[in-house]
This record gives structure tokens, C-alpha cells and sequence, in this order.
């Protein structure tokens, strides 16, 4: 009984609090309250963009290794394994998977790569040598699963009737990109296209030409040397057919757990490592999209903050401005609660009207702009990491804070003496 | 009825307190329209917020209805107002951002009638000050009169025991004065308890009652008609 008396009496504040605030709003300075709007739309931009970028900054990294190296689902040689086990059938049973859009099979080694090989070395000199990746690659499926071919930076792309032909990851060269060189950290110098390369795999060696390299913004791909696949397997002095991995390229809309489990049940999990893309994210990729996380939940954070502190300044400013109206309201027996729940709902109604505006801007314009135009990184092309669940966790943490920083100011206010207001004193 | 014993009202000032009500016993009955005149700074305004429960006295008692409200706190005092007094203020005090019918209605909400009734009895008062046509006027599109009467609206709108007025016509023309005074005396006869502070002698002697303070006490208290 005394608890519904209660609820009874708080809802009746409510009411009022509501009456009194539409008003307001109602009838405030409209170029006042489109500035309020104006700075809370931007609070709303930097709770969700700021972090957005610093994760879409990893998340164009994720994005990249899946478009340029493993696809949906790839499939890899077990740890202590030279190969995959059964690649022949293991290839068979990928072509069969259900949803398959395409699939590139690659055979990998470790080799030398030495530019100027020709060059008598001065005493003490060392080689224009790297130790790279070589992977053999059959370059039309290849470019049909990882669009290897709009990665190329210099040079032409490979062709299938190219035996001497070779693209060089951009990572392997030097050039005004490449880190401060720290000792053991090699990069190949002056090397140009068309220049004749010698690569060594043990005792084998065989001269190619740079046909291109390779700029994709994936260190996987980067630190690569690519060539025809039949040329990889001479120098490897194999007839056997053996692939190290298999990129699989899914259609739309297919689930990459559900084509993955479908690869497992079908039995080739026992030849080789079979996984979806973000299982296959290097662990470095997965660190740092943690850390990023981490960071852009510290400076959404310090947002919240910077919102608090506004909507306090503001609610404060409205408040003390208008002590007598409040003084007035008390006066005729207003109480003090429905007094605060007012500010409240003000506080709340340039929040909402913010995140409103906020959100059609990021979700109808900022993230589709990013889609199109990713920001140049050098490691990664950055794009806006905006998921509508985050977006609304967002909102909900700034309503919590908006009715925090609308209350404290209007208590302040609304504990004064009442006479005092009313009169001016 | 309301009762005032011993009232004190005392304002620090430095080493020389003001006593601005020293020592105020009276009693007011229920349907009387009385008067509290003097000069400025007599301490007539200082009384009526001391018992309008507007401010807190130094010392003394003031009981409405067999009510003590010394032991009430901010929050039943301000119940008390709510319910049971109404005021109106020398400079009208309505809120500029409600319409005349929505500084009427704000309190009656409070009161917890709903939209309806509110509403009805919005409407009854602020016909009842002659405003029924500008009732959806802001007060910036009123004038002093008519911005006073909204004022008066809202204190009688909740049928108040107490009607308290702190020089109502201060601000106004002669001919708004007494029609703002015409109105008091039509409540009062219909039964209102009215307690109005005035330094104009005419109105004055208008009222069942007068009571003259010099430096907070009362000199005299002198009944102008047989109620």
C-alpha cells in the first residue's frame, strides 16, 4: 500500500517533470537548442567514430588477410607436416564443398632471393640477398580467390606461360616505406622491374625476372615471392602433387562455420588444418584487435566523460539562469523531484536527438563513405567499425551519463533556498 | 484558522542583527480578508513569507489548522503550499515559458488530477479573473493586469484555505488596481481567507482587517468592518 502511494507519488512527478520540460523545449532559443543538438551530435561522433577508426584501422587489416591470403576458409598443412596430407584428394573433396565460389591451391618453400648476383662483392660486402616466402601459385585461380592482380604495385602481373617470371612482395624490397633497418633486418636494394633475380632453394638456383611487386597490405602476402606454380615444383625437385595451402573463396551468404564443418565431416580434417578466416588470423592480428578494442573503449571512455561535463555545463547554465522559474515552481508547491525529472528529460531529449542524428550520420553517410574510400594507412586500409549493437551500447552508456550530469546539476540548483530565488538574492 | 505566537524573524548583518518580525502574536480566522500595512522595510513582506511557509522563522510558531509547521520539513511544507496556500507575488512570479493555462494547470497536475479535471478547473479560474480569452497567450503577450491575474488564477485554481498577496497592485494602473481588488473582495465573500500585504490605505481599509507593523511589531490591529 505504501509502496503504490509511492510509486503513485513519483509518477506524478514524472508527469509534471515531463509537462514542465516539453515546454521548455518547446519554447527555448531554437539557436540555442540547435547548438546543444549540435554538441551533442558531436559527442555522439567522437563516443563512435574516434573508436570506430581505431578499430576499423585493425579491422582493415582483418579484412585484407582474408581478401588477400586465406579467404573464407583455409586449409593448411598440419604444424609437423611438410604438406597436406592427401593433397590431391583433399583438393577433390574442396571442389565438391557446397556454397564454393572459387579455391587457389598453393605450394610454399623458403629460398634466397639475391639481386645483382652478377655484382663482383667488395671485401666485407654482403649480397643484395633476402630470405623470403616462395609460394607457387597458378595465377588465374589465385587472382579469382585474392585479386592478387589489383595488389600489384609496380611491374605486370604473372602469367601462366611465364616460367622466368616472378612478382616480389613489397615488404621484401627497400624503398622509402621500409622500417629503420636494425641489424639482421635485410631488404632487397635497387632492384626494378625487369631486373634478372637469382633464387636459391638449398642447392638448387635458378634465375627469374621481376615481373612486378606486390603491394597488399597483408605481411602474409607482402613478404612473399610469387611464381608459377610447375617452376616452384622443379626447384623443389618434386613430381609429386602436394599444396601447403588451399585458399577457399565461399559465395555470399554462405556460413563459413557451416562450409568449414562440412570440409571436417567430409573427412579431410585428418590430412590437413582446416579453418574459417578469423581463426586464421595471424595471433599478431588478434593481439592487436584487442588492444585496439581496449584502447577505443578507453577513449570512448574519456567521451563519456567530455559528454558528462557538457550536458552538466549545460543543464548547470539552464538551471542557475533560471533560479527564479525554479524558485516560482517550488513556490507553488512544485516538488523538488519533478523539478530535477524536468532537467532530466531536457538532458535526455538533446542526448537522444543527438544519437539520432548522430547515428543516420555515421550509418547513411560516414560508414558507407569509408566503405568506398578507406583511409590510406600503411599498413592497412582503415575502415569505420560501426556494428548497430555497439552503436546502441554506446547510446545507452551516454543516456545513463546524460541522466547522471542532467540530475547533479538541477539537485545543485533545486536545493536552494526558495524564497531567495523567488526573489532574486 | 491560523495562529502565530511570538514570531521572530532575525537577518545576520555583520555585528548588528536585523530583527525584521519581532515578537508577532496574532490570530487570523477562517474567511477573513485581512491586511498587514506599513512602511517599507516594516517587515510586513517578511511576515506574509513566514507564514505563507515561504521562509523559515528565527523563533516563535506558526500553527494553520491545528497544524504546527515548525515541525514540518521542506518537503511536507512544501505539500502544505501545494495544497492548502496560494500565492500571488508583487511582480506576478508566472513562468514565462507557460501559457496563462499552463501556469494555471502546472499545480494542479501536481496535485495529481488528471488531464481532464485539470484542465476543467483551469478553465473555471481563469474565467473566473475574466481571462478566458487569452488563456493560450504567453506571458510575454499579456499585460501587467492581465499577467496578475493569471497569477491570482493560479493561486485560487486549487481552492486554497489561505490566499496570500504580496502587494498585488503594486505594479499596476489605478483601474487595474481595483479590479484586481474587486476580485479579492468577490473571493472573500465567497468565503476565502485572504491575507494581503499593502502600503495603499484605501485597499486597506477595503479589508476586514488591518494590521500596522513599524520595525517588525505590530502598533496596531484594527478591524475596518464587522465580517
Amino acid at each position: 500500500m505504501f509502496k503504490e502511494k509511492i510509486l503513485k507519488i513519483i509518477k506524478n512527478d514524472a508527469r509534471v517533470g515531463l509537462f514542465l520540460a516539453k515546454r521548455d523545449i518547446k519554447r527555448a532559443n531554437k539557436w540555442t537548442t540547435i547548438l546543444i543538438v549540435f554538441v551533442m551530435i558531436f559527442t555522439f561522433l567522437n563516443l563512435v567514430v574516434v573508436s570506430g577508426i581505431l578499430v576499423g584501422l585493425i579491422e582493415g587489416s582483418v579484412q585484407a588477410n582474408k581478401a588477400r591470403n586465406t579467404g573464407d576458409i583455409f586449409i593448411s598443412s598440419f604444424l609437423n607436416r611438410d604438406y597436406i596430407d592427401q593433397s590431391v584428394e583433399v583438393v577433390k573433396v574442396v571442389e565438391n564443398t557446397p556454397g564454393l565460389a572459387n579455391y587457389t591451391a598453393r605450394i610454399t618453400s623458403s629460398g634466397r632471393v639475391t639481386a645483382e648476383f652478377r655484382k663482383t662483392l667488395l671485401k666485407d660486402e654482403l649480397p643484395n640477398a633476402v630470405g623470403a616466402g616462395l609460394v607457387g601459385i597458378i595465377p588465374e585461380q589465385e587472382d579469382l580467390v585474392t585479386n592478387l592482380k589489383t595488389a600489384i604495385k609496380t611491374g605486370t602481373y604473372l602469367s601462366s606461360d611465364d616460367p622466368d617470371g616472378i612478382l616480389i612482395g613489397d615488404s621484401l624490397i627497400y624503398n622509402e616505406e621500409t622500417p629503420i633497418e636494425f641489424p639482421g633486418f635485410t631488404a632487397l636494394k635497387r632492384v626494378s622491374i625487369g631486373d634478372s633475380v637469382l633464387i636459391t632453394i638449398g642447392d638448387t638456383q635458378k634465375e627469374f625476372i621481376v615481373r612486378g611487386t606486390i603491394k597488399a597490405k597483408v605481411n602474409e602476402v607482402d613478404s612473399r615471392v610469387f611464381m608459377n606454380q610447375s617452376e616452384l615444383r622443379k626447384m623443389m625437385g618434386t613430381s609429386l602433387i602436394t599444396y601447403n595451402e588451399i585458399a577457399i573463396d565461399l559465395q555470399d551468404g554462405i556460413d563459413e562455420d557451416l562450409a568449414k564443418n562440412a570440409l571436417v565431416s567430409s573427412g579431410i580434417g585428418g590430412y590437413a588444418r582446416i579453418q574459417t578466416s578469423i581463426e586464421a588470423q595471424p595471433k599478431f592480428l588478434k593481439d592487436i584487435q584487442k588492444t585496439f578494442a581496449i584502447l577505443g573503449n578507453a577513449i570512448s571512455s574519456i567521451g563519456l566523460v567530455v559528454a558528462s561535463i557538457t550536458i552538466f555545463i549545460v543543464i548547470f547554465v539552464n538551471a542557475i539562469t533560471r533560479r527564479r522559474y525554479i524558485g516560482i515552481l517550488k513556490g507553488i508547491g512544485i516538488t523538488r523531484r519533478a523539478i530535477i525529472i524536468s532537467y532530466i528529460y531536457q538532458s535526455l531529449f538533446y542526448a537522444i536527438l543527438g544519437s539520432i542524428i548522430g547515428m543516420i550520420l555515421v550509418f547513411a553517410f560516414i560508414k558507407p563513405a569509408f566503405i568506398a574510400h578507406p583511409i590510406d594507412f600503411p599498413f592497412s586500409d582503415g575502415i569505420l567499425v560501426a556494428t548497430l549493437s555497439g552503436t546502441l551500447y554506446r547510446v545507452l552508456l551516454l543516456m545513463i551519463t546524460t541522466v547522471i550530469a542532467g540530475f547533479i546539476p538541477a539537485r545543485i540548483v533545486v536545493k536552494q533556498n526558495t524564497l531567495s530565488a523567488i526573489l532574486g538574492r | 484558522m491560523i495562529q502565530i505566537k511570538n514570531l521572530a524573524k532575525i537577518f545576520e548583518n555583520g555585528d548588528s542583527p536585523i530583527r525584521a518580525l519581532d515578537d508577532v502574536s496574532f490570530t487570523i480566522p477562517d474567511g477573513q480578508f485581512l491586511t498587514v500595512s506599513g512602511k517599507s522595510g516594516s517587515g510586513k513582506s517578511t511576515l506574509l513569507y513566514q507564514l505563507g511557509l515561504l521562509d523559515t522563522p528565527t523563533d516563535g510558531q506558526i500553527i494553520i489548522d491545528d497544524i504546527n509547521t515548525e515541525s514540518l520539513d521542506e518537503n511536507q511544507k512544501s505539500s502544505m503550499r501545494l495544497k492548502n496556500l496560494g500565492y500571488i507575488f508583487q511582480d506576478y512570479a508566472i513562468l514565462p515559458s507557460l501559457t496563462a493555462f499552463e501556469n494555471v494547470m502546472v499545480p494542479l497536475l501536481m496535485l495529481g488530477l488528471d488531464d481532464k479535471q485539470a484542465e476543467n478547473k483551469t478553465i473555471e479560474a481563469l474565467t473566473k479573473v475574466g481571462l478566458e480569452d487569452r488563456m493560450h497567450n504567453l506571458p510575454s503577450q499579456l499585460s501587467g493586469g492581465q499577467q496578475q491575474r493569471v497569477s491570482i488564477a493560479r493561486a485560487i485554481s486549487h481552492n486554497p484555505k489561505v490566499l496570500f498577496a504580496d502587494e498585488p497592485t503594486a505594479n499596476l494602473d489605478t483601474e487595474t488596481s481595483k479590479n484586481i481588488i474587486d476580485l479579492f473582495l468577490k473571493l472573500n465573500h465567497e468565503g476565502q481567507t485572504i491575507i494581503m500585504v499593502t502600503h495603499e490605505v484605501e485597499y486597506a481599509h477595503m479589508s476586514d482587517r488591518t494590521i500596522f507593523l513599524v520595525d517588525g511589531k505590530i502598533v496596531s490591529d484594527i478591524t475596518n468592518k464587522i465580517a
